[in-house]
């Protein structure tokens, strides 16, 4: 019998990685000099599980510094050390640290064992330094290694004489001394006298103590640890002394060793034959990688929800067979009903399974107390974080891909943002600034927005530096709103020098990228000396969009709704042609290229543009406008990847499947913009040839 | 084969001695606090109790102390579960009413030694 400990080693993984977030907030509510018994504990217990988990999977490093850290959590548990800032940081070091163990143990990648020898160092440093004397727990579990049958010496004859005289109580410790004679047998060959003397006549018996005691004789080739191993539960239940058979004896022995039942001794032999077959079985099934699929926490309430959904399907579904099977004009209602029904169902069967891939945003807000923490520290700020919107729940990959950009306007908050301490006094502020989080939904979207109350956005200064840039035409008006849309442009930040904490070569621009490409998008707004607000808009899943449906040939083709900027009946003064390039089309006082989806998509047919129809849509701030043949409908589509069903296309972000059982490619503008881009080189070096 | 409560507030741990008890035949029940390990426990009996010491709401060492003022389980084998080798651990268990202990790292081979002290 072996047993693969390693399909439990990413249950494992996930509850370490909690309970280092658990540790790491309950650092972070920690003050020096006031230790809080209740939250050291609580951290204790979360390094101790792991500690746990790790030496069963063989996890050395992680075992050998979740050791140290325990010993230095005991010592400020039971108040033998102090809590200091200092401590608490290294605490904190030590939670990162162990993090990336971990990780790099779940990837199969390698983690840097020098952090690690180094925050195990400084922990024993810290250790020794409030008390030099703590070699014990180094060697605490060096005893529990040594579990199986080394070392020790047998009795001279070869067998032992054990006495054995439990206290009364015995059997309140759910002990049995016939357990433990039978565990005894499983040794070798025994013989076992029963002294009843302290038996107390019948009316006096109270059979729940214990009152005989035992002699027993054991004989062939036994370590004495054996034996102390069968009593190790109770010795201290009980008086017992384990001497080696006098020489004189050993023929007694040995004849009562021919005498053995043999039944008996076979039995015993079969057992320590399959003991010593398990080993190698179970290392072997112990050395295999641990897969590193990415897996979900579900609550139990939403599967029970899904498997009332999929019950009531099945009702629908087996009324419709029944009203199919003898069906008649007369029923023709009952049958609308039924379709109605089912599209109820699925609707909200899709929505429940949808609902199953989203997790709250706690996830992501998880990482900035922490940051926040540490930045208050380098920058000397005071800020006091707020975070609201916990349980606002969204997709578990855009969730992933927002922690990022999160991440960067909060670190940008904090270094631009928020002033310094002597500075929010002298302008009459309170000395902590605020940055405030909130989440929550708004239609089909999240929002999540960051507050702070800092020194806000200049105006003007961006302003200028547009102007400067040349993105701002001479003599425009600007509304606040699309001036602060320019803090979004690659190279314009207002201020000049990147600083540690920001400025490390991701600008904003890439945030809006990022946000842009999960579908959603930022707004930007600020009050000089107020402060500033950004506000993210994210679409609910990745899975599903929001499509218009248009036709070109023969083929239904979905465009994102969030892309489109207008639908419109060309007409033909506004359509202009460059030599050498494609068409031009002028839209709200700008020409933007035509794409005439017929050409690109190698459908027959071309010609007259006028009183055809185009879609303008937009991307990254560039817009062109799609020629179609006709607009569908919009609807709901659930997006299939291309690239996981056939290859990547250029141009398409993936297909869905229509109503009708028909599959539409959904276009990807980026990519189109890209194919447009080309084919226009091509023209317009075949113009110039 | 026994019905056995197995009390861990660590979800892989609980896994992996569950797991080794089924395999070895043996019906399983689990908890992830003492608290919750004490209400089923007095809902059923069980034949062997194995529990963690560390845990939030009730610890191993008080869920033992509890057990062991039911009428039910005033003989039934409680075993602790424990990284802790140390020996006033083991005494603390013991003054609770433990059986006895087994020493993390888990291994499903001492898990089913121990199991064999106390279930037959």
């Amino acid at each position: 019998m072996s047993i693969d400990m390693n399909q439990f080693l990413q249950t494992f993984f996930e509850e370490s990685f909690e309970g280092l977030d658990d540790m790491e907030n309950g650092l972070l509510n920690m003050t020096a000099g006031e230790p809080d018994v209740e939250q050291l504990n609580d951290i204790f217990r979360a390094a101790h599980s792991i500690k746990g988990g790790a030496g069963t999977f063989g996890l050395t490093s992680v075992t050998d510094l979740t050791h140290k850290l325990e010993t230095l959590l005991d010592r400020l548990r039971e108040g033998e050390s102090e809590v200091t800032t200092d401590g608490i940081n290294l605490l904190l070091e030590s939670v990162d640290c162990l993090r990336s163990l971990l990780q790099a143990e779940r990837d199969g990648s390698e983690a840097d064992p020098e952090q690690a020898a180094d925050i195990t160092t400084r922990l024993a440093a810290m250790v020794d330094g409030d008390n030099g004397d703590d070699s014990a727990g180094a060697h605490e579990d060096a005893g529990s290694a040594d579990e199986g049958n080394g070392g020790g010496g047998s009795g001279p004859g070869g067998g032992w004489r054990i006495s054995f005289t439990p206290e009364p109580h015995l059997f309140m410790t759910g002990n049995d001394p016939l357990r433990l004679l039978e565990e005894l047998s499983e040794l070798g060959e025994i013989q076992v006298r029963c002294d009843s003397s302290s038996l107390p006549a019948l009316p006096d018996l109270d059979p729940e103590q214990c009152v005989l005691s035992w002699t027993i004789e054991l004989y062939g080739d036994v370590q004495r640890e054996a034996i102390e191993e069968v009593f190790e539960w109770v010795e201290d239940d009980c008086s017992l002394t384990i001497a080696p058979l006098e020489p004189v004896s050993g023929n007694t022995a040995a004849t009562e060793l021919e005498t053995a039942p043999e039944s008996q001794a076979a039995g015993a032999g079969e057992v320590a034959d399959e003991t010593q077959q398990q080993k190698p079985a179970q290392q072997s099934g112990g050395g295999g990688n641990a897969s590193t699929s990415s897996s979900i926490r579900v609550d139990t309430g939403k599967i029970d929800n899904l498997i009332d959904m999929v019950g009531e399907l099945v009702i629908t579904q087996s009324m419709l067979n029944e009203l199919g099977e003898n069906f008649t004009m007369d029923r023709l209602e009952k049958l609308q009903d039924g379709l109605a029904q089912l599209e109820r169902n699925t609707r909200e069967l899709q929505e429940n399974v949808m609902r199953i891939r989203m997790v709250p945003i706690s996830f992501a807000y998880s990482r900035l107390p922490r940051m926040v923490h540490d930045l208050m520290r380098q920058l000397g700020k005071k800020v006091d974080l707020q975070l609201n919107g916990e349980e606002t729940e969204l997709d578990k990959t855009v969730m992933e891909k927002i922690i990022d950009p999160l991440v960067h306007l909060v670190r940008n908050a904090m270094d631009h943002g928020i002033e310094p301490p002597e500075k929010r006094v002298e302008l009459g502020k309170p000395e902590t600034g605020t940055l405030e989080m909130n989440a929550y939904h708004k239609g089909g979207y999240i929002v999540i927005e960051i507050n702070d109350d800092g020194g806000g956005i200049s105006r003007d200064r961006l302003l200028n530096k547009a102007r400067d840039a040349g993105l701002v035409e001479n003599g425009a008006e600007l509304s606040d709103e699309q001036v602060f849309d320019f803090i979004f442009h690659p190279g314009l930040s207002t201020h000049d020098e990147a600083t540690d904490v920001s400025g490390r070569g991701v600008g904003m621009d890439v945030v809006k990228r990022n946000i842009k490409a999960l579908g959603g998008n930022i707004t930007v707004n600020s009050t000089p000396g107020k402060g500033t607000r950004f506000a993210i808009h994210l679409p609910l899943t990745l899975s599903i969009l929001d499509g218009q449906l248009f036709r070109v040939g023969d083929q239904v083709y979905v465009v994102p709704l969030i892309s489109i900027m207008e639908s419109l009946q060309m007409q033909g003064g506004k359509i202009k042609r460059m030599a050498g390039t494609s068409e031009l089309y002028e839209w709200r006082d700008d020409y933007i290229p035509i794409i005439r989806l017929r050409e690109l998509f190698n459908e027959a047919g071309g010609g007259d543009l006028e009183n055809e129809l185009m879609v303008v849509v937009e991307e990254d701030d560039r817009y062109v406008g799609l020629h179609v043949d006709e607009l569908l409908g919009q609807q709901q589509v659930v997006i299939k990847s291309l690239k996981s069903n056939y290859r990547p296309v250029t141009g398409f972000a993936g297909a869905t499947i229509l109503g009708n059982g028909t599959v539409a490619l959904i276009l990807d503008i980026a990519g189109l913009l890209e194919l447009a881009q080309a084919r226009d080189e091509v023209l317009t070096n075949g113009a110039n040839n | 084969m026994a019905n056995i409560l197995a009390v861990d507030d660590s979800a892989s741990m609980r896994q992996m001695v569950s797991h080794t008890l089924k395999q070895n035949g043996h019906s399983v029940v689990d908890a992830p606090d003492g608290k919750a390990a004490l209400d089923k426990a007095k809902q059923q009996k069980f034949d062997a109790v194995i529990t963690d010491v560390n845990m939030p709401n009730m610890d191993g060492i008080t869920l033992i102390k509890e057990l062991r003022k039911l009428p039910n389980y005033k003989f039934t084998p409680l075993l602790l579960l424990t990284t802790e080798s140390a020996p006033e651990k083991k005494q603390e268990g013991k003054a609770a009413g433990a059986t006895g202990w087994l020493v993390k790292p888990f291994d499903p081979e001492k898990l089913m030694g121990a199991v064999r002290k106390v279930v037959r």
